[in-house]
């Protein structure tokens, strides 16, 4: 029978089939963080159980560790002692570990694909919902929680429901102006945030297969914002050139068998789809959210929609979401001014975000009333790459801050956060209520569009801004 | 974990949708290293001001939802964010059992680890029950029968993972369970190192 490239990842790692569509699956890949690990930890310890396999253990601190300063002491006890926790723990168990000041430290989504810890084919869980992320290489990546954390080091498998296939087709071509951001913005204000919820949504189509590593890790990233917990595309050409001689990448021996194996998982032409979409990319404008989820979506040039357009309690929901916004229905959201910038995040931490980013703000200086323009690198390879290019040196010139990698003002347990009802351009991934600090209001927007923001002071049309200069539209 | 058979309660209605884990945990409660304690500050911006005070209209502080042990939801409760803070603050403050029209995918495997009973029915019985618990009814959810009694006397079935069915009405460990598997585990390892063996490696 004709299997997708989700049935194949499923079939390859069934232990044990239980019936009912329930299997025990085998993890090949475990990324551990300092926030959802020490619990899991503590319950391996209770229970005196052994942690089965810590070759197949990647750890590092990058949730809640300061971005500036990172020498000095934590500000903050309560994160100092999660930090040790996390230190002690992989001491314990002699994981393999990236402390804060290592250049290979970072966000763990971004980490594991630059150390070839990511694989095509393999199973790869986290503590965190984005490890949809690593489902850009076709590799089957999923969130998890604590308790399977803890399941995952035990047993180096998990006890799982088969997800229905979904497959999302971005026919067309990239418009101009527009990024990786823009397209999964875009098909998640098409299907809405619970769209996929049950599924693995697998992209396809002409977009999706010109698109780098880069803007394939930063769609599959979002495929959770669908309710999605995978995403996956189909490893090709782009993803073998990724991989090849980094660091934990199959060596000279076993490429070409590596590579005749992952060149069998895509989805068999004849697959069937539980659900099928298709987008056309010709029709997308830069994409920003107005509301308080990532579904809140319209074009830069849309008005923000009337309470009429949601029915029943989304209508509540949406009213709701723009008073705590300070919005009103019908205005433009062009022209909205903005009290900080930030790039960075799981999302659009990578060079080619931080080239997107620093091409725009090239020659020009943020906007006065900006309180702080901050670009965080996914990692310390990331911010070493960018420091070559002379990265750092433009966004420095334009008034922007250049900092040491981590999560950052993606979640607001960290130093970076914004004050109450000041407006955030931000390249992250969650819109929700207080995420980038209490009262916090977070526009989801591209790294080119939240650059374009910061010069202009408020949100431009990117397509426009550079023949407009900082006076928008 | 405590076995869950079922639970006769009052019940506390939310019917905002997409409440995401944010919501149900803010991030700033995900620094401490313990599984507990956390009922304080579940749904934070929903029952406090921004003095601190408990909000007049805090379904979980005052009228019939406090000390419910069962929740009413809107469509796509606990999306977002893969803490298992959320539940953990749910189960503090002695929830045992949500209902509504869908769970995020991680946020219901969550709750299973934390004998939390996520309840799936169609729209028309999660609006009546919301109307139940907002007056202040009694609900009662039987997982051994997979059944809710409305106030009202209507019995409505609902459906249930088997696997997660059996663990929770035993309360199981599923770690426990699973290393009964050791053997097809380690099966599983070896003929994968043979034919995979980048996957594997000496630290």
């Amino acid at each position: 029978m004709a299997k997708t490239l989700y049935d194949k990842l499923w079939h390859s790692h069934l232990v044990e089939d239980r019936g009912d569509d329930i299997g025990l699956i085998y993890i090949d890949r475990h990324l551990v963080h300092e926030v959802t690990s020490p619990q899991a930890f503590e319950g391996l310890k209770l229970a005196g159980r052994r942690l089965r396999r810590r070759d197949a253990i990647m750890a590092v601190p990058d949730h809640n560790i300061p971005t500036k300063n990172i020498h000095e002491e934590n500000p903050d006890p309560m994160s100092a002692a999660q930090l040790a926790a996390l230190t002690a723990n992989v001491a314990e168990h002699g994981l393999e570990y990236f402390p804060m000041g290592d250049k290979r430290q970072g966000i763990v989504h971004v980490i594991g694909p630059e150390q070839g810890f990511t694989l095509p084919g393999v199973t790869l869980v986290c503590g965190d919902s984005h490890s949809a992320t690593h489902g850009a290489f076709g590799a089957w990546g999923f969130g998890i929680g604590t308790s399977e954390v803890e399941h995952t080091m035990a047993t180096q498998t998990l006890v799982l429901k088969k997800a229905k296939n979904m497959r999302v087709t971005v026919n067309g071509e990239m418009p101009l102006g527009c990024s990786a951001k823009d397209i999964v913005l875009a098909i998640i204000g098409k299907i809405g945030m619970g769209g996929g919820t049950g599924c693995v949504m697998e992209f396809s189509g002409p977009v999706i297969e010109a698109l780098s590593m880069e803007g394939r890790m930063t769609v599959c990233n979002m495929a959770i914002e669908a309710g999605a917990r995978a995403g996956l595309i189909a490893p090709d050409q782009t993803t073998y050139n990724y991989v090849k001689g980094r660091p934990l990448a199959p060596k000279v021996d076993d490429w070409d068998k590596a590579v005749a194996y992952w060149q069998t998982l895509p989805s068999d032409e004849d697959a069937l789809f539980d659900i099928e979409v298709t987008l056309d990319a010709s029709d997308i404008a830069p994409q920003i959210t107005w509301g308080t989820s990532p579904e809140d979506v319209i074009a830069i040039t849309d008005t923000i929609p009337s309470l009429d357009s949601f029915k029943g309690n989304k209508q509540a929901t949406a009213k709701t979401a723009l008073d705590y916004m300070g919005l009103k229905s019908g205005n433009a959201i062009i022209g909205t001014k903005i009290d900080r910038v930030f790039i960075g995040s799981c999302t659009n931490s990578r060079i080619e975000d931080l080239r997107e980013a620093a091409s725009v703000v090239d020659g020009f200086q943020k906007a006065d009333h900006i309180i702080e323009a901050i670009v965080v690198p996914g990692s310390g390879l990331v911010k070493a790459q960018a420091e070559a290019e002379g990265l750092d040196k433009i966004f420095l010139a334009a008034g922007f801050q250049w900092r040491e990698p981590g999560c950052s003002m993606c979640l607001g347990m960290n130093p970076d956060v914004a004050g109450p009802e000041e407006r955030v351009a931000s390249t992250s991934n969650r819109n929700f209520v207080g995420r980038q600090g209490d009262r916090a209001r977070t526009h989801l927007v591209s790294p080119a569009m939240a650059a374009a923001a910061g010069i202009a002071g408020h949100f431009v049309d990117v397509r426009t801004f550079n023949a407009n200069s900082s006076i928008g539209a | 974990m405590d076995a869950f058979t079922h639970v006769t309660s009052k019940a506390i209605g939310l019917p905002q949708v997409n409440i995401d884990t944010d919501i149900i945990m803010p991030s700033q409660h995900l620094k401490t290293i313990k599984r507990t304690g956390l009922g304080v500050h579940a749904f934070e911006s929903l029952r406090y001001t921004d003095e601190g005070d408990t909000k007049n209209d805090s379904p979980f502080d005052f009228g019939h939802g406090k000390g419910a042990s069962i929740m009413v939801v809107g469509d796509n409760f606990g999306c977002g964010s893969s803490r298992e803070h959320a539940p953990w603050g749910i189960a503090d403050l002695g929830i045992r059992c949500l209902i509504g029209t869908s769970f995020a995918d991680i946020f219901a495997s969550n709750c299973v680890k934390n004998g939390i009973l996520t309840v799936v029915l169609p729209q028309k019985d999660v609006d009546s029950l919301m109307r139940e618990a907002q007056v202040g009814c009694t609900i009662t959810v039987d997982l051994e029968d997979q059944s809710v009694t409305s106030a009202e006397g209507r019995n409505i079935h609902f459906d249930y993972n088997p696997v997660h069915k059996h663990m929770m009405v035993n309360g199981l460990d599923e770690i426990a369970q699973t290393l009964q598997s050791e053997a097809a585990i380690t099966a599983f390892e070896e003929k994968q190192k043979a034919a995979q063996p980048w996957l594997y490696r000496d630290i």
